[in-house]
């Protein structure tokens, strides 16, 4: 019970500081300098969100990094905010997942204490915030960098929102990724993106988007056929928050994979290789690639051979 | 110098408990009851947007009668308890027991510390897990808690409603069922349609956030009423339910009186405030056209 003048209202963040939990952030004090070299953090890699006809796709990779080390295959990196919206995080992955969790508590503290959502743009800003919070802990190198879309019920459109670390948030038209894979994948979804794309368009194509971020970007892992991990793809449309099931993913990145290869043609010396390996189904994909891609010392010219 | 009177605690307990019970006989009263997919809670209300009923936790609700303000107040701590644990701990270590405790030892302290007791009662319900069975907690004004497993009654006219509840109550009824039975039991001889009845469920089919409200066409189909009668006489049905309500409540200020021995002046104070208690009747009655269109989370 508060006095009237002394009412955290319906924040949660501000009630938590009121009741003395343990400050997250600015207590915190690491090796100075950028902190970096004294620990590996574990990181969160690439996470896309891109808008279509009916509300927004939002996906994210499942690897954790430690250094040049993989800490965990099967991360969550897409939440479910509330049920019109999502976050994705990328950077340090500690405090970002505690940042996501703060932030659903808090929207749904503010729901149920007001009786009404908040408005999509009230959710981003509420965001923002405990971004810029978090920035103590940013310049000591734990960056956390979300990604936020959602179903705008009053505007009936999807809306994605991306943040830099002062907390500073703007509103995207169309797509966004973020990451250390999120160049390459915003590379592809640029050049496949058009307005209006269909459902199933759009989680394609955020499917090849990581899939191409995860062939370029050593921290981005691609699809895990041998562990049966999958990129995580989430809908967000008037209906609400859906993740897509694995086999559901499993299915599409596979065309994927049979349409890259058929269109590129089998190169000469993969093509040795099948004979001598069958019925290897392409899908060790991007793990195999990072030690002999197909591409690799063969067929690309310029890479090996010609160094002087 | 003056010296103040000695009352004796006895006395000073006495009159508080009575003011406080006249306070809740004012509101109407509210009935809650476990059902076949969890627990049902069935308010007279005539207002869509203050609320009698809400949402704690993901398998936690609350219900309040009496002053709104009070109970209000109240519900918005459960709320913020509940979060900062969930928080700190994990979701499934909330419980209603922790929280309703909480409720009767601020309810107890505030009886027998402050000027003036709370002029509410609040219901606690929580949904059963494999392991647990639904559970009701009643705290009264004064903090005694009571934990009920079939069904709860709160307000000035309990006992009476209490009976008539006990007398059809039955083992895993249906939603329709309880619903109508809670509602007859409510209204007495009077009725109720949907316009005057502010109805949620805890349901065990409703994905992690149990609470939903049960509104309009869904409120009207249940009660098996026809959906135009519930649209057409908006005013009018509203009116003569107040009247009535009004009547009850009065009846119901008086047994309180009676029962804890009031003065006349006591029970003219009881009839002088009446109307200008209960707040959601007013805003209900100045047009509450405040209704969400949108699809909200809490629905």
């Amino acid at each position: 019970m508060f006095d009237p003048g002394d009412d955290p209202g319906p924040d949660f963040a501000a009630l938590l500081k009121r009741s003395g939990y343990p400050a997250r952030g600015p207590g915190v004090s690491l090796a100075p300098g950028d902190g970096r070299g004294s620990v590996d953090i574990r990181h969160g890699t690439t996470v896309v969100a891109l808008r279509f006809a009916d509300g927004v796709v939002m996906a994210g990779d499942r690897r954790a990094t430690e250094g040049y080390s993989i800490a965990h295959r099967a991360m969550d990196k897409v939440f479910p905010a509330d049920r019109w919206s999502a976050v994705a995080i990328a950077g340090a992955a500690g405090p970002a997942v505690e940042m996501v969790r703060l932030f659903q508590v808090q929207l749904e503290h503010y729901e149920k204490v007001e009786g009404t959502t908040l408005s999509l743009e009230g959710k981003a800003n509420q965001l923002a915030q405990m971004v810029r919070e978090h920035l103590p802990m940013a310049m000591q190198g734990m960056v956390v960098v979300p990604l936020f879309a959602g179903y705008d019920l009053r505007r009936g459109t999807g809306r994605i929102f991306t943040y830099d670390v002062t907390g500073g948030h703007y509103e995207e038209t169309d797509y966004q990724a973020t990451g250390s894979g999120g160049r390459d994948a915003r590379t592809t979804i640029k050049l496949g993106y058009r307005e209006g794309l269909s459902r199933t368009e759009a989680v394609e194509l955020a499917i090849e988007a990581l899939y191409q971020a995860a062939d370029e970007d050593a921290a981005t892992g691609g699809p895990d056929p041998v562990r049966g991990i999958y990129p995580m793809v989430a809908v967000v449309t008037a209906d609400g928050y859906e993740q897509l099931a694995d086999a559901d993913v499993a299915e599409r990145f596979g065309q994927l994979i049979e349409r890259i290869r058929s269109e590129r043609g089998t190169p000469a010396l993969a093509a040795g290789r099948d004979a001598l390996a069958t019925g290897g189904d392409g899908g060790a994909a991007t793990g195999g690639q990072a030690m002999t891609g197909p591409g690799g010392a063969g067929t690309r010219p310029g890479t090996g051979g010609r160094r002087p | 110098m003056t010296m103040p009177f000695y009352v004796a605690p006895e006395q000073v307990m006495k009159d508080r408990a009575e003011y406080a019970q006249k306070g809740i006989a004012r509101g109407r009263s509210l009935v809650a009851t476990t059902y076949a997919d969890g627990v049902l809670i069935v308010a007279e209300n005539p207002s869509r947007s203050l609320h009698k009923i809400s949402e704690i936790y993901d398998r936690i609700a609350f219900a309040g009668v009496g002053k709104y303000n009070e109970y209000d107040q109240l519900r918005v701590a459960g709320v913020r308890h509940a979060d900062t644990k969930g928080f700190a701990f994990s979701r499934e270590d909330v419980d209603a027991r922790s929280l309703a405790n909480l409720y009767a030892q601020f309810l107890g302290n505030v009886f027998t510390h402050e000027m003036k007791p709370l002029e509410v009662e609040i219901l606690v319900a929580e949904l059963g897990t494999d392991y647990r069975p639904d559970q009701l907690y009643h705290i009264a004004y004064e903090g005694t808690i009571t934990d009920e497993d079939r069904f709860a009654v709160l307000g000035g006219d309990a006992q009476t409603i209490s009976e008539r509840v006990s007398a059809s109550w039955r083992e895993g009824w249906d939603l329709a069922e309880a619903l109508k039975a809670a509602v007859r039991a409510l209204a007495g001889g009077r009725s109720l349609g949907p316009g005057d009845l502010e109805v949620a469920a805890l349901s065990r089919h409703n994905g992690r956030r149990a609470f939903r409200r049960i509104s309009d066409g869904e409120l009207a189909r249940l009660l098996g009423e026809p959906p135009a009668l519930g649209s057409d006489p908006d005013g009018d049905t509203g009116d003569s339910a107040e009247g009535e309500g009004g009547a009850t409540r009065a009846a119901g200020a008086e047994q309180a009186g009676s029962r804890a021995g009031a003065s006349p002046g006591a029970a003219g104070r009881a009839a002088g405030d009446e109307g200008g208690q209960d707040p959601t009747r007013r805003r209900a009655a100045g047009g509450g056209g405040a209704g969400g269109r949108l699809p909200r989370e809490g629905d």
